[in-house]
């Protein structure tokens, strides 16, 4: 397990110091290292359930535990195929970007080394650290180019998830004073409603929120991710936002179900609903293409917040059901939104246009991106058969099966919505091609790369079972099913 | 045993395989490309006669394979699908043939085909489905798969269509699975069975039976264009003329068209679905449908948005069949599902050839083209008439059993639908085929495709002559074995059993 | 009566709500990376409060180990906000977020 986290941390370090040399080789062996570890780490955790590992001996209370059950392991798979297929794609990307290569590698690692100790904490507190590293990683990868526009961006990132994070420790601090305790599986059983459970878990989801970029905190968002690098923009977008809901999930279900009253749920369901809708329109009037796949990102966000109302004050296999799809749309997400990006990119280097209007008649020359950009399409409308359908195949049977058909209309609608800004790219590469368009070439490893991640997403839809069955490994919605 | 157990699947990928290597495939790989769609065509049609071969000696063929924990990807071979598969391999052969001519020379071809592929698979998937969950899945892959081709032209007019028909079909979509969703909730089960799967839940709340039907019916009605969802039919016909013909004839009409006959024999049963009461408005639906169609294909100058206003009202033929209760209505309907796809397809052919050799599109300007084109003008006159319901043709045999069915349950009101349905095809073809007879022609034609021995391109040529002929057998030998009159009568045996 | 604990705990709820007025209207950005600070500082000094839970018993050591990585992580990301601002001046000249920069 602590493998998991060793490998990037010292890929990181390794191509710091390496610089340009060696960066074919140095890349091929950590991601090979880094499926190696995981491969071991999923078989443990499916044989013999979940898995514990004190670091350096210590123990908790003041050293620091691993664990890892069956969300974590799939959050941790997740992360290593998107990473391993942008790594690939950001090889190619970087090779005539000599300078921002140097800075990419680095901190690219370090992103990984964090979003796989954040996966695998067990506690509130190493939760913040993790988080922290992530924030800071993730801006510096945001501001890579240097050109002042990434510069805003990056420092309105910054100071975003600085706070965010504030707030969250805030609420740490009110959970060890009031129960003595960091670990989320002991704050479980001891977490009463009351008004310090309240005002924690109140400081802890709003800074989380604002570090997911939940409507109506998402301000941040679009032109974080809409200007940065294209390998960047993939890497945010479809794992670094997820890390933070994943922490909200560990929240609302390990520690606090006790305290998650149907108003709270409804609400967070409201904001969800309300960024689906507020994402999609904003998508749909976006100029640029990366802007319009970065507002996506915003109202694809909106969909995970759903399973909060339909996984509360329900049947147990109801919630079980919400919770499942949640997490499903937030895997399949993951894959479709980076395969999208990293298709959008091969576009906007081919055509060297940003816009979508002069994607005219791309389907002549990169028919596999426009076919990887359909695939990612077609996975976040929820179509079958893709990774998003099964999510809103299950968020819909839970909606349906508690009666709450205003979720129903809310997944129907976004799922349409969706459909609209998908097709207005889509329709430009149909288009006849302009007589002036020029046309840049691309390494077909790059292109691949994408196709893979968009492969992947299909293949989430295909073969649903392995993933949800390991979902269930160490029940990590026992909470769920607590409920009444 | 194992063999039976792949087969289904096999015929769903022999052309989706091809579809995907073809979309690889260089531009300038022409012969490769033909090669390659014949042998995916008839390697499909070769797996579909085994199938024929084993399903009359009782082989049960169903590919499974899980798709969600409590579902699973079911690929099933019943009378009914293999009906619909037939239909759709057989006419997909003779397609890619007329393809293949219409489109020499113009760019884009790879793309065409390999979502052309795409369109079959989905289609045969969607025959196929054991399932609701299957079905879902096609039905879906069928809409992505057909809008590149309806916008393959690019222009103005071809995109505007393209966004009307994802508006219509994407919401009919989530309609569709937002009921699949709901009758799973209530009836526990998917998968389609003789009698309904519904029969175990049959005590549940009338509201919701009904709720669901609505939202089954809406969502697959957007497909089979019933009256008011059929707005995007006539917009869709600026695709090239092969789309249209398989678009009408096949792929996205017949599939909602095959979904309705689905939900009410074997989601709900058709003993539930009378007992429900919503037969009678299925009926109705399915009969202003017929009657709104013809009215609006009176007034159209335009060949193909006449032959596409046609499709509205002929189609509906099949749901009229579903909805009259007994088991005469039911033959007619089913045995209009492959009628009307063989005699539309076929117009559509000779529409099309009509505009690569001459360069026609209107209907006013049709004079004398019999004097031209005559093989093709024979095969649309011979059509046209069995669209009519002229005895002995395709067309009559549907609604002979149709009437029939109608006056053995009393609805009398159908045999009025369907003489003026009638009388109105009569009034929107016969005068075509005057035009093209007797008239002499106006001007001189701009020479398209031509030929040294036949009229137009062979290629062109013999699909709708062959599509013709076998319209016209299937109208001439209805009671031989294996005609679609007799496949449906045994698909009513068995729902009535 | 109100023990230093809980007076070191009040004083810190008190600079975390400061520090967040402070960093919502600052339009300046050295303002905000100081409020961000103060912020900081109030999370701090609530967590030390914590570890002296009754007088007279040895303090908990987890809040301090949680104040010292916090402050570490706290100067890191000051560090990094003072690097990006100090680029952002050098670039446009600005120091604040909500004019648009520069073409």
């Amino acid at each position: 397990m602590p493998w998991m986290i060793l490998i990037p941390l010292g890929a990181s370090t390794l191509s710091f110091l390496l610089g340009e040399r060696a960066r074919w080789q140095l890349t091929a062996a950590a991601v090979a290292g880094q499926g190696w570890a995981l491969a071991g780490l999923l078989m443990q955790v499916w044989e013999e359930g979940p898995q514990r590992h004190p670091v350096g001996g210590w123990g908790a209370p003041l050293g620091i535990d691993l664990r890892a059950d069956g969300l974590s392991a799939t959050m941790l798979t997740m992360t290593a195929l998107v990473g391993g297929f942008v790594s690939v794609y950001a090889l190619g990307c970087f090779s005539r970007d000599r300078a921002g290569g140097a800075y990419f590698w680095p901190l690219w690692w370090f992103l990984w080394a964090a979003l796989n100790a954040l996966f695998l904490s067990g506690d509130v507190f190493n939760l913040y650290v993790t988080l922290e590293l992530l924030g800071l990683g993730a801006v510096a990868l945001v501001c890579l180019g240097g050109e002042p526009g990434a510069l805003v961006a990056g420092l309105r990132y910054l100071l975003a998830a600085l706070l965010g994070s504030l707030a969250y420790l805030m609420g740490v601090a009110l959970l060890y004073g009031a129960h003595g305790t960091l670990a989320l599986d002991q704050l479980g059983l001891l977490v009463r409603p009351g008004i310090a459970s309240t005002v924690a878990a109140a400081l802890m989801t709003v800074g989380l929120l604002l570090k997911t970029a939940l409507f109506p905190l998402h301000y941040w968002l679009p032109p974080a991710h809409g200007g940065a690098p294209v390998p960047v923009s993939a890497l945010l977008s479809g794992l670094v936002v997820k890390a933070s809901f994943y922490i909200l999930l560990r929240l609302w279900f390990e520690v606090f179900p006790a305290a998650l009253t149907p108003a709270w749920a409804q609400g967070l369901g409201g904001l969800g609903a309300a960024a689906i809708v507020w994402g999609a329109w904003h998508a749909f009037h976006q100029e640029k293409l990366k802007m319009l796949v970065a507002w996506s990102t915003v109202a694809q966000i909106g969909y995970l917040f759903l399973l909060f109302p339909l996984a509360t004050s329900v049947a147990p296999a109801e919630a079980a059901l919400a919770w499942s799809g949640g997490v499903y749309q937030a895997l399949s997400h993951g894959l479709a939104k980076a395969a999208m990006f990293l298709a959008a990119g091969s576009m906007i280097h081919a055509t060297g246009e940003e816009r979508v209007e002069s994607l005219d008649g791309i389907s002549r020359h990169l028919p596999l991106t426009l076919f990887t950009f359909a695939l990612a399409g077609m996975n976040l409308m929820g179509l079958p058969p893709s990774g998003g359908f099964i999510a809103k195949w299950l968020l819909l049977e839970s909606a349906l099966a508690s009666g709450q058909w205003g979720w129903v209309a809310v997944l129907i609608t976004g799922a349409l919505l969706t459909a609209g800004y998908v097709f207005r790219v889509l329709r430009h590469a149909f288009l006849p091609p302009r007589p002036d368009a020029r046309v840049h070439v691309l390494p077909g490893y790059m292109e691949l790369a994408a196709f893979a991640l968009a492969i992947g997403s299909l293949l989430l839809g295909l073969t649903a079972t392995f993933p949800l069955t390991l979902l269930e490994v160490g029940a990590p919605f026992a909470g769920v099913r607590a409920m009444p | 045993m194992t063999q039976d157990a792949w087969l289904p699947l096999l015929v769903v990928l022999s052309s989706l395989l091809t579809g995907i290597f073809i979309f690889f495939l260089g531009e300038q790989r022409r012969r490769t490309r033909s090669a390659l769609n014949l042998a995916g065509a008839i390697g499909k049609l070769v797996l579909i006669a085994v199938m024929l071969w084993g399903v009359l000696h009782e082989h049960h063929y169903e590919t499974r394979l899980p798709l969600l924990p409590g579902y699973d990807f079911v690929l099933r071979a019943d009378a009914l699908a293999m009906l619909f598969v037939s239909l759709s391999a057989g006419l997909w052969l003779f397609t890619t043939i007329y393809a293949i001519g219409y489109l020499e020379g113009s760019p884009h071809r790879s793309r065409f085909f390999g979502f052309f592929s795409l369109c079959v698979t989905a289609t045969v998937g969607l025959a196929l489905a054991g399932d609701l969950v299957t079905f879902v899945l096609f039905y879906e892959m069928l809409t992505l798969s057909t809008y590149p081709l309806i916008v393959h032209r690019g222009t103005g007019e071809a995109m505007h269509a393209g966004g009307v028909y994802l508006k219509y079909t994407l919401t009919g979509g989530a309609l569709l699975l937002l009921g699949v969703v709901w009758l799973n909730h209530v009836a526990g089960s998917v998968e389609f069975a003789q009698g309904g799967i519904l029969a175990p839940a049959r005590q549940a709340d009338r509201a919701v039976l009904l709720g669901i039907f609505a939202l089954l019916i809406g969502g697959l009605g957007v497909k089979a264009a019933l009256v008011p969802l059929h707005g995007w039919l006539p917009v869709a016909m600026v695709a090239p003329a092969p789309v249209s013909a398989l678009l009408h004839a096949v792929a996205v009409v017949k599939a909602g068209a095959f979904g309705i006959v689905r939900t009410v024999y074997d989601v709900f049963g058709v003993e539930l679905a009378a007992r429900l009461g919503v037969l009678d408005p299925l009926a109705w639906l399915a009969g202003a449908t017929i009657v709104y169609g013809s009215l609006r294909a009176l007034a159209q100058d335009d060949l193909k948005r006449r032959l596409a206003y046609s499709t509205v009202s002929q189609v509906s033929y099949v749901m009229l069949g579903a909805g009259i209760f007994g088991p005469v209505a039911t033959i007619g309907g089913v045995a209009h599902l492959v009628h009307q796809g063989l005699m539309k397809i076929t117009l559509f052919f000779c529409a099309g050839n009509v505009a690569e050799t001459l360069g026609i599109h209107r209907i006013s300007q049709m004079d004398g083209v019999g004097r031209r084109l005559p093989w093709t003008m024979a095969a649309f006159t011979l059509t046209a008439f069995g669209m009519m319901g002229v005895p002995p043709l395709a067309g009559f045999i549907s609604k002979w059993y149709l009437g029939l069915g109608a006056l053995r349950a009393g609805q009398y009101w159908v045999l009025g639908v369907l003489a003026a349905s009638s009388l109105l095809n009569a009034a929107y073809f016969l005068p075509i085929v005057y035009r093209v007879w007797f008239l002499p022609p106006k001007g001189s034609w701009q020479t398209g495709k031509t030929h040294r021995y036949f009229e137009t391109y062979p290629t062109l040529l013999l699909p709708a002559l062959a599509t013709g002929l076998l319209a016209l057998a299937a109208g001439l030998f209805a009671s031989a074995p294996f005609s679609p009159l007799e496949w449906a009568k045994l698909i009513a045996d068995r729902e009535y059993r | 009566m109100i023990g230093p604990s809980l007076s070191y705990a009040l004083a810190g709820v008190a600079l975390f709500a400061l520090g967040l007025y402070g960093l919502s209207v600052h339009p300046h950005l050295l303002r905000k990376v100081l409020a961000f600070n103060v912020t900081g500082s109030g999370v701090f000094l609530v967590l030390v409060s914590l570890s002296q839970r009754d007088p007279g018993t040895p303090p908990d050591p987890v809040p301090q180990a949680l104040v010292l990585t916090g402050i570490v992580v706290a100067v890191s990301a000051t560090a990094f906000a003072l690097a990006l601002l100090r680029r952002l001046y050098a670039l446009t000249g600005k120091t604040g977020l909500d004019d648009e920069p520069a073409p």
